[in-house]
């Protein structure tokens, strides 16, 4: 199969569903001359014009409330927060509007509206281009939270998510861009909702995502060497998050590790575990381990950057103590 | 125009070619991965902070951008400090924690550089109000760009400022873009200073490439602010030279367009006219040339010489 990037997927999902279905538009920061802080929607203005491919103002909050508007009125937007460390600045228009709309007027109208945005740490960027902020949209009923980690999950779940009916928020990883992936020539969707077992095994299963999630490929593979056998479940979607497949590999592993790059405190983790608390207990013959990130603003220094993020080593130790 | 006197003239000159320098040896160390991550470079604007800094007072407050380089600086930056904090090192100016985008010295009335576009806007409207509320006399310069007036939050403090008279400037630093996106394409009137007639705040636009109008403009409303009038507007006209980051190849404005703008290049004309007035020599400029390469040098050797912090500052300065 041929491979491409994963910025590449994105940009195929982009222009496919934008040729497929003519209320599809991108509205966003540098997206149309400048194709994206990253790269995603290179060349789409080029082939779709100001119509709908459109830059806007530095305006982040006006750029989702335009987009639910359109999205309430039938047109489906897929519009772009370029580093998730602005969503707080549109978290007023996702939270009270995007999420709520359709339950508060009794399911008589619907927001299908996509949010690209892109986190994570490793460019020594500091405090306000670091960040992993997914938990907090997790605490929104009314959205779905998507973030792949290959380029195959990216392409399949971002035409998913265009299509969905619902807010879905996309969160892509700014370390992931440049990394290639299997992606097949033909069509395919990837349903929201639905984990990914990447690596089976049977002596403990690794809960993650985003670029995390290649880090605990990573350790599973040198761990393999040393006899230690790991599942590695690339979560995929983190709402609504995919219980089934979870429970069956720990009632398999009977062990669970959370690997995430955000602060651990009330993070993704804190949510996942609890579930399987409530879930999975009886199945557990170890406390539910998390590895994440350290509860601090993300330093610009590379040095502490580094430390402040789980990494490979940090996995391979947890697999090995919880295991032993 | 007043003209400065010689002891002035020097310090403009010096002052603008040190951000010169330092930003074109950022933009070395960057191509050359000695610094790490990203950087918005001043160079083109210097006249902009260099004469704003000229017109107020040690103890008076500014707040950055993430352009802010050039803004610290020109508020009496410690050069070194500010080179080794971009570098991430230990003795930067924020212990490394802060970097390119979040210069801040608290000793020098910098409230801090920003990587979040108008947020400083609310800072710097919050410090104006202390300064009123402690009854001082000091005045407060907010710097933003053209692409920062599209935020909402440059509305909210620009009405609670003209409403309850705080002793801020609002100062736009219009260089065309906003990252990639021109001026006229990000914003609905072509003339900025109007941004602030909603308010019934007084604006002005100045050449933010003559270091001397700028000055002058800004003594006035300096001295307007600091009397309790309220805030003023003030854009300044101004261009970058760089790329908007590291990796910007600048398909959205034209070569000619540069040229136009790097014809009115401040640490160009500037001293050509100190010389034709008299004020300085053509060596005078030739010996400050001299002398800011060399302090830019030395500030590079101590900044990538500098250690990095220890893992243990990951968990300082969280809390008091
Ligand atoms: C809230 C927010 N949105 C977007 C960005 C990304 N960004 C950084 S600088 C910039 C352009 C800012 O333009 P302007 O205010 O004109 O300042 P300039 O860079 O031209 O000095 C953008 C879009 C950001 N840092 N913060
Ligand atoms: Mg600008």
């Amino acid at each position: 199969m041929r491979e491409i990037t994963y910025r590449q997927a994105l940009n195929e999902a982009l222009k496919e569903e934008m040729e497929r279905d003519s209320t599809v538009f991108s509205a966003g920061e540098d997206i149309a001359i400048y194709g994206g802080a990253y790269g995603v929607t290179a060349d789409l203005w080029k082939k779709f014009g100001d119509d709908r491919v459109k830059d806007t103002p530095i305006s982040e909050s006006a750029i989702v409330g335009i987009g639910i508007g359109a999205a309430m009125t039938g047109m489906r937007p897929v519009v772009e927060i370029m580093y998730i460390d602005f969503i707080p600045l549109c978290l007023e228009q996702i939270a009270n509007q995007a999420a709520k709309i359709r339950y508060m007027f009794g399911g008589k109208t619907k927001v299908p509206l996509t949010i690209r945005t892109e986190g994570g740490t490793g460019r020594s960027l500091g405090a306000h281009h670091s960040q992993s902020l997914e938990a907090w949209l997790l605490h929104i009923p009314g959205l779905k939270v998507v973030m792949p980690s290959t380029s195959y999950d990216a392409k399949g779940l971002l035409k998913s998510a265009i299509r969905d009916d619902n807010p879905v928020i996309f969160i892509e990883h700014k370390m992931l861009y440049n990394i290639k992936g299997p992606v097949p020539e033909e069509e395919y969707t990837i349903p929201i909702g639905i984990a990914d077992i990447k690596k089976e095994g049977k002596d403990v299963t690794i809960l993650s995502y985003s670029r995390m999630m290649l880090f605990s490929l990573e350790a599973a593979k040198i761990l393999e060497k040393d006899g230690i056998n790991v599942e590695v479940i690339d979560l995929r979607t983190l709402l609504p998050l995919d219980m089934e497949t979870i429970k069956k590999s720990i009632k398999k592993t009977n062990k669970v590790i959370i690997v995430e790059e955000d602060t651990k405190t009330g993070g993704t983790g804190a949510e996942v575990g609890m579930k399987i608390m409530e879930e999975c207990f009886d199945y557990l013959d170890a406390p539910i381990k998390r590895i994440a990130g350290a509860d601090v603003p993300m330093p610009k220094s590379p040095v502490l950057e580094k430390i402040a993020i789980p990494q490979i080593d940090d996995i391979i130790r947890e697999v090995k103590l919880i295991t032993s | 125009m007043t003209l400065p006197d010689k002891q002035e003239a020097r310090r403009l000159f010096k002052q603008m070619l040190q951000i010169r320098y330092f930003e074109d040896k950022i933009m070395e160390l960057l191509s050359k991965n000695i610094a790490e991550g990203g950087s918005h470079l001043y160079a083109g604007m210097e006249a902009v902070a260099v004469g704003a800094m000229s017109s107020i007072n040690h103890d008076d407050y500014i707040t950055s951008t993430h352009r802010g380089h050039g803004h610290a600086i020109a508020k009496d930056g410690d050069i070194k400090a500010l080179m080794a904090e971009i570098l991430g090192k230990k003795t930067g100016v924020c212990k490394g924690k802060g970097g390119s985008l979040h210069l801040a010295d608290l000793s020098k009335g910098n409230l801090g550089a920003n990587g979040i576009v108008g947020a400083s806007i609310g800072i710097a409207t919050g410090a104006a109000l202390s300064i009123k509320m402690r009854k001082n006399s000091q005045v407060v310069i907010c710097f933003f760009g053209d692409g920062a007036t599209n935020q909402g939050i440059f509305y909210e403090s620009m009405n609670i400022a003209s409403l309850w008279k705080l002793p801020v400037i609002y100062l736009c630093e219009n260089n065309l873009y906003g990252m990639s996106v021109s001026v006229h394409r990000a914003t609905s009137i072509s003339d900025l200073t109007k941004k602030s007639l909603a308010f019934d705040m007084p604006s002005e636009s100045v050449d933010g490439m003559d270091v001397l109008a700028v000055k002058e403009c800004v003594k006035k409303w300096a001295d307007y602010v600091r009397k309790g009038n309220g805030p003023c507007f003030i854009v300044a006209n101004t261009y970058r030279y760089y790329g908007h980051s590291r990796s910007d190849p600048r398909v959205y404005r034209t070569k000619e367009e540069e040229k136009f703008w790097k014809d009115r290049d401040p640490i160009i004309t500037f001293p050509v006219k100190m010389i034709e007035a008299g004020i300085l020599t053509n060596d005078e400029t030739k010996n400050i040339e001299g002398e800011v390469k060399q302090e830019i040098e030395e500030a590079t050797e101590y900044a990538i010489n500098s250690p990095y912090p220890e893992p243990e500052e990951l968990y300082t300065d969280l809390y008091t």
